[in-house]
């Protein structure tokens, strides 16, 4: 790592090294979390869930908006054929983030909360982060030569960096008075900003794994053609204003529901789309299935799709209300991050880090037992999750309601099995990038 | 291929309309007259100092671990919230907050309860798929 951040050597490689350390790191915490699902009390004193679900949820953030920035340096420079404008502001990113994590999970384990959801630290920590996302925005626009005839990905990676930094900026509006003191206008703001927010960092994610696409099918037809801009548009709309669906039950005006639910309904074309072409994914996959990074690209489709028809049934309002606050929301967060977000940066980590200073092939079939292990595993945890929701749902609704303990005592066969596939996703996580930061350990030796 | 001033034009119609929608929202609150009193924003803040939202929800948002505390103080009343407050349970670390700690939570969501319900069976379900509170 030192040399790696050492000012001649320094490169987009140490954000993929690191985001992976946070990948493990917080499936860790994510399995102690699950422990204290089935373990009531479970580490209550020394550290209670209040401390281990931040500390599950930032690991796995910040291994997304890591790997992410990772890819996006790596591919931005491959795509332009030259150097970043500045490797100077790629490495005070890195350092700025690297405080960050730092400085989140020492406020954690300290018992320092900001308490908000999914960004529970305390705002001030917030400072390095939009510093160094401006940097980001700044070296990535200066790259650039110009906008002009750049592939859809261009477009996704600069719409994620601004939607980032402005939907980041908003979830922070909550430190005004006119925005905080008052629950209901707190929240629609705030889920205003997270729901945008997820969409800013699916285009940094999907626009690295359609470079990926590109690159590994050695064709950029697709890249620059009307149907992947159109469906760039659709899912910019979406980031815009679909967000409502995360608080169809807050007493909120009714046209944020109207609007979320008609925008949410044009996610059937990304659907139709995928059936459309299935049968073309399919010969394609057929043929590029033996690729390392393929694979994981391959799965990702699969996660795809099973998690945008929960999407769509659950933007619909009257399903929704079903769902809401049940575990079936988990299964959702879970899918798409793990099974499409994981798995497309997956790919992308197995392209950027792959066997430049030791062969692989000793370990293909390590690395195919993770991988199966990974997505067999995470299959039987989103399944266990959306059992438990629908029992959760059922109980919501009855006229007739045990005590919420009762309720959670009856959903510990979901909570057991989920927690085991936890595990076991997070062995085939392990076997799957073991061979990759043994490769890149063989080329640290090699270069000392 | 679309010619890179289409693109622009989209891209530029969809931010303006992003941007005007943000800034009608925020203008247009849902309440517009909040009415936190100085306990209840003392709650507000012991609530997210002690990231009460791990294991909480509010209307349907936050944790799963303990129950939706959104219509808690009618439901349960403000002494049962005060015991749980003060001993915590199995689950729930006891979390040694003062008297005056446990009146300004018990005040915010108090506040909480009045703004709202957050029970999904309350809601009416239209046949266009929409729903009413």
């Amino acid at each position: 790592m030192e040399l790696s951040i050492n000012k001649a050597k320094f490169t987009p490689k140490v954000f993929i090294l690191v985001a992976l350390i946070l990948l493990a790191t917080g499936m860790l915490f994510g399995i102690l979390g699950g422990l204290q699902y089935i373990i009531p009390g479970f580490l209550k004193e020394a550290l209670s869930f209040e401390k281990t679900r931040p500390l599950h949820v930032s690991s796995v953030l910040f291994w997304i908006l890591f790997a992410s920035m990772g890819a996006v340096l790596t591919y931005l420079k491959e795509h332009t054929g030259n150097k970043l404008y500045s490797n100077n502001l790629s490495r005070l990113l890195f350092i700025l983030f690297v405080i960050s994590i730092l400085s989140i999970l020492i406020a954690y384990f300290s018992g320092k909360f900001g308490g908000r959801e999914y960004w529970e630290f305390p705002p001030i920590l917030s400072l390095p982060i939009i510093i160094g996302w401006i940097i980001f925005l700044i070296n990535f626009v200066l790259s650039l030569d110009s906008l002009k005839s750049q592939p859809v990905y261009i477009w996704m990676w600069l719409t994620g960096i601004i939607f980032f930094l402005f939907t980041f900026l908003e979830s922070y509006l909550w430190l005004f008075p006119y925005f905080n003191n008052q629950v209901v206008n707190d929240m629609n703001i705030q889920w205003k900003s997270y729901g945008s927010m997820v969409g800013s960092w699916n285009m940094l994610i999907y626009g690295a794994s359609m470079y990926l696409m590109t690159k590994i099918s050695n064709d950029r037809s697709y890249a620059y053609s009307t149907k992947a801009f159109v469906l760039y548009f659709a899912g910019l709309f979406n980031l815009m204003f679909n967000w409502g669906h995360h608080i169809y039950t807050l007493p909120t005006q009714p046209y944020v529901q109207y609007i979320s639910y008609s925008v949410s309904m044009t996610e059937l074309l990304i659907l139709g789309n995928i059936i459309y072409g299935w049968k073309a994914t399919l010969t394609k996959a057929q043929k590029f299935f033996h690729r390392d990074a393929y694979r994981f690209l391959v799965a990702a489709d699969v996660w795809v799709f099973l998690n945008l028809i929960l999407a769509i049934c659950m933007s619909v309002p009257a399903i929704n209300v079903y769902t809401h606050g049940t575990h079936i929301t988990v299964a959702h967060a879970m899918g798409t991050t793990i099974g499409i977000n994981t798995m497309l940066l997956l790919a992308v980590c197995y392209d950027i880090l792959k066997d430049t200073c030791i062969s692989l092939d000793p370990y293909q079939k390590l690395m195919k037992l993770g991988f199966w292990l990974a997505n067999s595993s995470l299959f039987v945890f989103w399944i266990a999750l959306i059992g438990a929701g629908v029992l959760k749902s059922k109980w919501q609704m009855n006229s007739d309601q045990i005590a919420f303990s009762l309720m959670m005592q009856n959903l510990s066969a979901f909570f057991i099995v989920f927690t085991i596939s936890g595990v076991l996703l997070l062995a085939g996580i392990l076997l799957s990038i073991y061979p990759l930061f043994k490769n890149h350990l063989a080329c640290f030796f090699s270069e000392k | 291929m679309l010619p890179d001033k289409q693109k622009i034009i989209v891209f530029i119609v969809l931010c303006i309309g992003f941007l005007s929608y943000s800034g009608f929202l925020y203008s247009h609150l849902p309440v517009s007259n909040p009415n936190f009193s100085i306990t209840e924003a003392k709650g507000k803040t012991l609530w997210q100092e002690h990231n009460c939202t791990a294991c909480h929800q509010i209307y349907g948002l936050g944790g799963y671990l303990g129950p939706d505390l959104t219509n808690e103080y009618s439901l349960k009343g403000p002494d049962y919230i005060h015991i749980f407050l003060q001993t915590g349970n199995n689950t729930m670390p006891n979390y040694h907050l003062s008297e005056s700690e446990i009146q300004d939570l018990i005040a915010y969501l108090k506040s909480v309860d009045r703004s709202g319900k957050s029970d999904p069976r309350k809601f009416s379900i239209n046949t266009n798929g929409t729903i009413n509170q």
